[in-house]
């Protein structure tokens, strides 16, 4: 199976995506109960999701990294961890946005998967001190695996203990989502998830594309100024692809 | 008293020490962008002794905490009593002895306690309590073996991490500055048990360049990583010949 | 072979594991560095709750809160010096040289965690109870939460004080990286405990489901760690 390339995956990203907010503002129906703004749902939803895989999905390359040792687990394990942190402040603004429009605060409890969010963005936010305070590459990138494994397998528990800790008298505001999506805005669902997901590769190719052309230029320069190499100062955490890899995903 | 201390209990002739006890080839060593060891190349015998002599920031240490199985090569090939590092680190492990820069004893315990967790986690049969009290008499600190470690003078603490490297009869002992801490004195009482022996190869880092080539039976120089001179079975330098190109080297 | 020859003396797993804990705790009772300030910890916030809640008696979710907050940041000083001797005389060095698994040195110190956590419960909750409590009736089954709550509290906490052990800012960086990862155990040990420190008495409604979730935390965290551990001492 061919892969796409990288320009053919951002440019089907753009017009799903395209494609799915036309479908938000001109095919959806208006949610009776909560008018317009409901339609963010439709931004909301799909970043979390595709965050919450991509967290998943980092651990997955986490335990690639530990098990083969080849440093281009640990840069995908990264660059998909450090995307989904992004998209999670996309899930947290937006859940806010939509917490103010339902209830008028921008803030609300009572929202177990919103919550459970929370707690899973604060957890890998601290990724990026870990990685920082830890000096030596190698062992930097052993310590994240291992963190990455350990935060991937919290993700499932958190949702299940704070779902758990619901009081069943507040309704739960994804009630009607869940349940009885009509067909018209369960379509329009589907096709932002689509677009969102391929935005998430596309991001996720690009980020690694990047990295890899950056490594190339400090092994060309290396190689050409020899004994007056001075390497750029760049990222001390984000890792930096190996001389072995071609092309990246 | 000699007797007592550098007994290994196996008989050599039906040991099964493999030779060699130490096979490099191409061993590179890199931290992050350094190459802190290049392509070093080194057959030990067993039984036999290597002298790794060299200026600060050789990567002297670095060989050896390669050797003890605690850190693992970038690439090359390692073999350390038969096993290959570092997939099969875990059947050296046991059978090598390390005195390292650190005495690796825990301060707030004493030194007898030390030895005593040492030989449990070997696996000594009766926690090695025999062997221990030979140990301690042999290096005369059976009297401030009570004593915690934190409350050692320096040379007391150098003695007792001798103690703990030879402790389960190691078949290859690394010595990184044995004598350091130690006066004349005090280095001729650790010296039977550091010193060859049948069943046991060692590698010795020194800064005292004279000691190290006459005690050796190889001899490698290593500056910067890189291999200065090697007089090996297979090089045909002799000792005295590396040493004066090693100080010739600039 | 003869019977002496180091290939047939390799310690079991187990027998390495209380090697290590005995040594842990030997050096503990010596140092006494980690129990007493937790649990002087724990007294004095105790103190800091009565004047910052203005209440003199607790019951139901408050008091549930307030035991369980202050166990879980007592917990984190006793994670922050688990690798401390380790880490500083080479210990990590002694133990990797030794013909030991790696799980035995995470065994032990996740057993040394449960000890000083017992040790710091059997004084912190009767001043709880002191402080408190009106009635003392539902301690008893709490200490039995209490335990579930240790055993996660030493999973999650050996595997980030691992981690944080060789690293910079270590003390920062544990009780950062390892409060949301406890995030579950104070919802389970929450929900389990304001049933048994209601006003009138202990309940057990529903007790019994959290306390399916917090063992079901403790396997999760325990394989998790027996998975990566050995990753986690190579160099």
């Amino acid at each position: 199976m061919k892969v796409p390339s990288l320009r053919d995956n951002a440019i089907a990203a753009a017009l799903v995506l395209c494609a799915g907010f036309a479908l938000v503002f001109f095919y959806a129906p208006l949610d009776a109960d909560q008018g317009f703004i409901q339609k963010i749902f439709y931004l909301h939803v799909p970043l979390a999701i595709c965050s919450l895989a991509g967290f998943v999905i980092g651990g997955i390359f986490a335990i690639a990294h530990l098990r083969t040792d080849k440093a281009i687990y640990d840069v995908r394990s990264y660059v998909a961890i450090h995307l989904s942190v992004i998209f999670g402040v996309g899930v947290l603004i937006t859940g806010s946005i939509w917490a103010h429009a339902s209830w008028g605060k921008w803030w609300v409890w009572d929202e177990p998967t919103l919550v459970s969010f929370l707690i899973v963005f604060l957890l890998y936010a601290t990724y990026y001190p870990l990685r920082y305070a830890i000096e030596d590459r190698d062992r930097q990138a052993r310590y994240a695996s291992v963190f990455a494994i350990t935060a991937g397998a919290f993700v499932p528990l958190n949702f299940v203990a704070v779902r758990m800790a619901q009081s069943l008298v507040h309704p739960r505001v994804f009630a009607t989502a869940n349940g009885g999506l009509p067909g018209s805005m369960m379509l329009t669902f589907l096709v932002c998830l689509a677009g969102m997901a391929l935005l998430w590769i596309a991001l996720v190719r690009f980020e690694l594309a990047a990295k890899a052309a950056s490594a190339s230029l400090s092994r060309l320069r290396r190689a050409l100024e020899g004994e007056e190499y001075a390497p750029q100062s760049g990222s001390r955490i984000a890792p930096r692809v190996p001389s072995s890899a071609t092309s990246p995903s | 008293m000699a007797d007592a201390t550098s007994v290994q209990q196996r008989d050599p002739a039906t040991a099964s020490v493999p030779n060699p006890a130490v096979e490099l080839s191409g061993l590179w060593r890199e931290f992050g962008e350094r190459a802190v060891l290049r392509d070093v190349t080194v057959e030990v015998p067993s039984e036999s002794t290597l002298s790794v002599i060299g200026p600060n920031g050789a990567g002297k240490t670095t060989l050896l905490r390669i050797l003890a199985t605690l850190l693992r090569p970038t690439a090359g090939e390692v073999s350390v009593l038969g096993a290959e590092l570092p997939r099969n680190a875990w059947l050296a492990r046991g059978r090598i002895g390390y005195l390292a820069h650190e005495p690796l004893l825990y301060r707030d315990l004493t030194g007898a306690e030390n030895l005593r967790f040492q030989a449990r986690l070997h696996g000594l049969p009766g926690d090695g309590a025999e062997r221990i009290g030979l140990l301690l008499d042999a290096v005369r600190m059976s009297r401030r073996a009570g004593e915690q470690v934190r409350n050692l003078s320096a040379g007391m603490v150098q003695r007792l991490a001798v103690c703990r490297a030879v402790l389960h009869e190691p078949e290859l002992l690394l010595l990184d500055e044995p004598t350091s801490h130690l006066d004349p004195e005090a280095a001729g009482i650790v010296e039977p048990l550091l010193g060859p022996e049948p069943g046991r190869a060692r590698v010795i880092v020194s800064h005292d360049v004279d000691a190290a080539l006459a005690d050796a039976d190889l001899v490698l120089a290593l500056k910067a990583g890189g291999t200065v001179a090697y007089a090996g079975p297979t090089s045909g330098l002799s000792a005295g010949d590396a040493r004066a190109i090693y100080r010739g080297a600039p | 072979m003869t019977p002496e020859s180091p290939q047939s003396r390799r310690p079991s797993s187990l027998g390495a594991l209380r090697a290590i804990l005995a040594k842990d705790l030997r050096v503990e009772l010596r140092t006494l560095q980690s129990v007493p300030a937790m649990a002087l910890f724990a007294v004095t916030t105790f103190v800091l709750f009565r004047y910052g809640l203005d209440r003199e008696s607790l019951s139901g979710g408050l008091a549930a809160g307030v035991l369980l907050a202050t166990v879980l940041f007592a917990a984190i000083l006793a994670v922050n010096r688990l690798f401390v001797a380790e880490r500083d005389e080479g210990g990590f060095d002694a133990i990797r040289l030794a013909p030991v698994d790696g799980t035995a040195l995470l065994g032990a110190k996740a057993a040394a965690l449960v000890i000083y956590l017992l040790l710091l419960e059997a004084i912190a909750v009767p001043a709880f109870g002191l402080f408190f409590l009106d009635t003392w009736s539902g301690i008893p089954p709490l200490l039995g939460v209490l335990l579930l709550t240790d055993l996660g509290l030493a999973a999650t906490g050996v595997l980030i004080s691992s981690i944080a052990a060789n690293s910079r800012a270590r003390d920062l960086l544990v009780p950062l990286v390892l409060l949301p990862l406890l995030v579950p155990v104070m919802i389970a040990a929450a929900g389990a405990s304001q049933e048994l420190l209601a006003a009138g008495g202990p309940s057990y409604d529903g007790v019994a489901k959290w306390l399916a979730v917090l063992t079901f935390y403790d396997l999760t965290f325990a394989a998790v760690g027996f998975a990566v551990y050995d990753y986690l001492l190579e160099d």
